[in-house]
């Protein structure tokens, strides 16, 4: 059946089967292949005699070296508290005052406070801090919930409108949406406000527009429009814009009422992370 | 059996009435199920099951009354072939489009972020593109070229009557369900095997018909022994049964609800996961394909296989080592030490036996090396054995445990996975779909030679600005992970990582897009050779069997 024949090119037999045309040469195992296929194995076991491997009944081969991860996290861990544990241990104790005023422990507390701030606020804020439409800007001097160390040190603890209990809460109407308003009343209260902040604007609209905003507006953001912080309610009168400065931001916004979640972060942070995250924040803003 | 020849004379054949009666059961099961389940993303994949039998069934009615079904013994079963290979040319170039959509969003989130439409974020789409080029893309392909490598080397026509024929529908059902229940959100969240446990089922039939089909076919071989290439392609098959029954033991929360639980907890789950994810590399991304490489190689090439003892050792030694290595996915985690060092030395071991394929059919050429200047073709499968050799090297490597802790979770990984998907796996399909297009519709060449060449260059530099802008953008972003400040914190957030990349993301977009241009131009080149005028004189893989027309 099978009838080896020699292959005209290399001079090398073939097996003699044929499927579909296809034949196959006799040649060996190259050399080359086999030996580094042997050191491998040769490779394989010496790192099973050196580093834990084969498993027992009960417990497995430990290995020469005596090599553990877990002793070896723990020992990192170690170190990691010797380096740091002295600052780490004040920060726990110290008021936010003593931390800013002490250099040593004020920058410890910024260096765990970047730290936590890039893995955790930056998807919101922004890695520098200066937040986006929506997200509020922690670099500037406008707070709407105070910029003080401890009302910083509060938000970052309970959130606003988070889940948490304590959260602070505000929330703005949705003034067209929900029918408060009537679409033109919406439209006379957004020249209104375009004018709170030293912008021109449709004096007509303004005239018609003030019986409302006093009626409507003042008891959260005051008389002047100058807000209120123990409310959350936003200054008017100044530049900074959490949804936007144009005309169809504040129309928007006077008509959607619209409040962002920023989670509590209690129940994830120690006390003392809460603290030198509170020092990095009112480091790097505009401080109160 | 007079009985039964009989019957056929006078009618459908059996396996097509069982068949018949198997999508009506199917249809009226589905129909139920759409009823009385309270589940909407459960009713929904019950009413793609009921549209499915409902077009089977009627296209199986169609067929019987035209006699479609009476099987020809003298011919080999190519109609299912050129389904699969239409099929394989479909979905790669879906999968590869899907494919730049993420690489894109990635690229430019804010540009391509659509928060009304949850079905097109990132989180729905990525599995679609990874499950479309291995399962729907590879695994056609491996299908089309399996029939029609077993039947050419056995000298036998595909066992089972229908059933090919179901097994093709049938995977093609396994897709839509897959690919559909991505998007709306229906996965167990286990890499490459993300669909609920009822497609898991249905698969398992499809694929135990599949076993059933190839085994069959090599029981009927008139050839005395079987070919390398049905091994590979039978360890393929086997393994993947086995790793898709296991890994997918997962309870259903009920019983016309979409939701299930693995019957694994914790780490052991994670093993399980990564027993089978690493495997589903090994066994359906490397043994299948190389069963391809196997005959499509030599074939074009005209040239003996290099070695048949080599093609020994190294199909066993890549079996029996390649399924203990799946381990060094889970480097650094909670599994224990001892099975990241078996998993790590298993994949050192492994290097050989890996590269055994790429000698063999890199030799092979020898005699023929001037065809790479003039067959794109054959220059193209010399290309994926290449890029076969670099990930099968870069493989081992990463799998040491001091490696992999740069190279783990980042676009590494990514870079390495593609250079075997687009160089390995992409390549050797197009060579083996562009050998056969001629062959299966009776054309004496391809419309343009030209045009491979275009699709060659192309995809080819796609793949290499890919591959370097991954590895630049993993080891950079490996190394700002690690990065400590000298109190001992990270000194990069995440976000900066991430923003990092950007430059190497547009890149990698663009290599992708390469890619899948060089995938639509072949689709072209094949479309335009179906549509040549036929050729009277057969080329060599003519549909007739050659027992039958030569006797030997």
């Amino acid at each position: 059946m099978s009838h080896r024949e020699t292959d005209e090119h290399s001079g090398v037999e073939t097996t003699g089967h044929e499927w579909d045309g296809i034949r196959e040469l006799d040649n060996p195992l190259p050399r080359w292949w086999l030996y580094i296929f042997y050191g491998c194995i040769v490779i394989a076991a010496i790192y099973w005699v050196l580093m834990p491997s084969w498993p027992g009944v009960n417990s497995y081969a430990k290995g020469v070296l005596h090599q553990s991860d877990r002793v070896e996290v723990a020992k990192q861990l170690a170190e990691l508290q010797h380096l740091r544990g002295a600052e780490g241990a004040m920060l726990r104790t110290a008021s936010l005052e003593t931390i800013e005023k002490d250099p040593k422990l004020q920058a410890y507390a910024l260096a765990v406070g970047q730290s936590v701030f890039g893995d955790n606020c930056a998807t919101c804020h922004g890695v520098g801090g200066t937040g986006a439409k929506g997200y509020a800007n922690l670099r500037d001097d406008v707070w709407l919930w105070g910029g003080s160390l401890e009302d910083i040190q509060r938000t970052i603890q309970v959130g606003i409108r988070s889940d948490n209990p304590h959260a602070r809460q505000s929330q703005m109407p949705a003034f067209g949406r929900d029918q408060i308003l009537r679409p033109a009343q919406v439209d006379d209260l957004t020249e209104f406000v375009v004018a709170l902040s030293r912008r021109p604007a449709n004096v007509a609209a303004i005239k018609r527009a003030a019986p409302v905003f006093i009626e409507q507006c003042s008891a959260c953001h005051g008389p002047q429009g100058k807000g209120d912080i123990k409310q959350g309610a936003p200054d008017l009168t100044d530049a900074d814009w959490l949804y936007g400065p144009e005309r169809a931001d504040i129309r928007n916004q006077i008509w959607n009422g619209q409040g962002g979640v920023m989670p509590t972060w209690e129940a994830r942070f120690s006390p003392e992370t809460i603290k030198a995250l509170a020092v990095y924040i009112h480091a790097n803003a505009g401080g109160q | 059996m007079t009985q039964i020849s009989i019957r056929q004379d006078e009618g459908a054949p059996l396996d097509a009435v069982l068949l018949y009666i198997f999508t009506g059961v199917g249809a009226f099961a589905a129909l139920l199920a759409a009823a009385f389940t309270q589940d909407p993303l459960f009713r929904f994949h019950a009413y793609v099951f009921l549209a499915a039998f409902v077009m089977g069934a009627a296209g199986m009615t169609a067929g019987v009354a035209y006699g479609r079904f009476k099987p020809d013994p003298g011919r080999y079963s190519d109609g299912v072939i050129r389904a699969g290979v239409i099929a394989t040319m479909f979905w790669a170039v879906v999968a590869m489009l899907v494919g730049v959509v993420i690489a894109a969003q990635l690229s430019w989130p804010n540009l391509l972020y659509f928060p009304e439409a949850g079905w097109l974020n990132f989180g729905r789409l990525r599995p679609l593109h990874t499950s479309g080029v291995i399962f729907a893309f590879g695994g056609n392909a491996l299908i089309a070229t399996s029939f029609w490598v077993v039947q050419r080397t056995c000298r036998a026509r595909l066992a089972g009557g229908v059933a090919p024929w179901f097994v093709f529908w049938g995977y093609q059902l396994f897709i839509v369900l897959a690919a559909t229940g991505y998007l709306a959100g229906i996965t167990q969240s286990k890499e490459y095997a993300e669909p609920e446990w009822y497609v898991d089922l249905w698969l398992a039939v499809v694929w135990v018909a599949y076993l059933l089909v190839f085994l069959g076919t090599i029981w009927k071989r008139k050839e005395p022994h079987i070919y390398v290439a049905n091994w590979f392609y039978l360890a393929f098959i086997i393994t993947i049964a086995i790793l898709h029954i296991v890994n997918n033991m997962a309870l259903p929360v009920g019983l016309l609800n979409h939701r299930s639980y693995s019957v694994y907890a914790g780490v052991q789950d994670a093993l399980v996961q990564w027993w089978y994810g690493h495997n589903a590399v090994g066994f359906f991304l490397t043994a299948g394909f190389l069963g391809m490489m196997y005959y499509f190689v030599p074939k074009r090439a005209e040239r003996p296989v290099y070695s048949y003892r080599l093609s020994i050792v190294h199909f066993w030694s890549l079996i029996f080592i390649y399924i203990w290595a799946g381990p060094h996915h889970l480097h650094y985690t909670a599994l224990p030490q001892w099975t990241q060092t078996l998993g790590a030395t298993f994949s050192i071991m492994l290097w050989m036996p890996s590269w055994g394929g790429m000698i063999n059919g890199l030799m092979t050429l020898s005699g023929a090396w001037d065809k790479l200047r003039t067959d794109p073709v054959i220059r193209m499968m010399v290309v994926a054995l290449a890029f076969y050799g670099m990930s099968t090297f870069e493989g081992p490597l990463m799998s040491l445990r001091e490696v992999n802790a740069l190279s783990h979770y980042t676009d590494w990984t990514i870079g390495h996975v593609h250079s075997g998907a687009l160089g390995w796996v992409g390549f050797i399909s197009f060579g083996a779909v562009y050998c056969m297009v001629p062959w299966l519709w009776k054309k004496d060449r391809l419309y343009s030679n030209q045009l491979v060449e275009w699709h060659f260059w192309i995809a080819t530099t796609g793949i290499l600005l890919y591959i370097a802008a991954m590895w630049v953008s993993g080891i950079m972003e490996g190394l700002m992970w690690r990065e400590y400040t000298p109190q001992g914190f990270l000194a990069n957030s995440f976000v900066e990582t991430v923003a990092a990349k950007h430059i190497e993301n547009i890149i990698r977009t663009l290599g992708g897009l390469m890619y899948l241009s060089g995938a639509v131009i072949m689709s072209y080149n094949l479309w335009r050779t179906v549509r040549m005028p036929g050729h009277e004189a057969q080329p060599q893989g003519a549909s007739s069997l050659p027992a039958f027309v030569a006797a030997e």
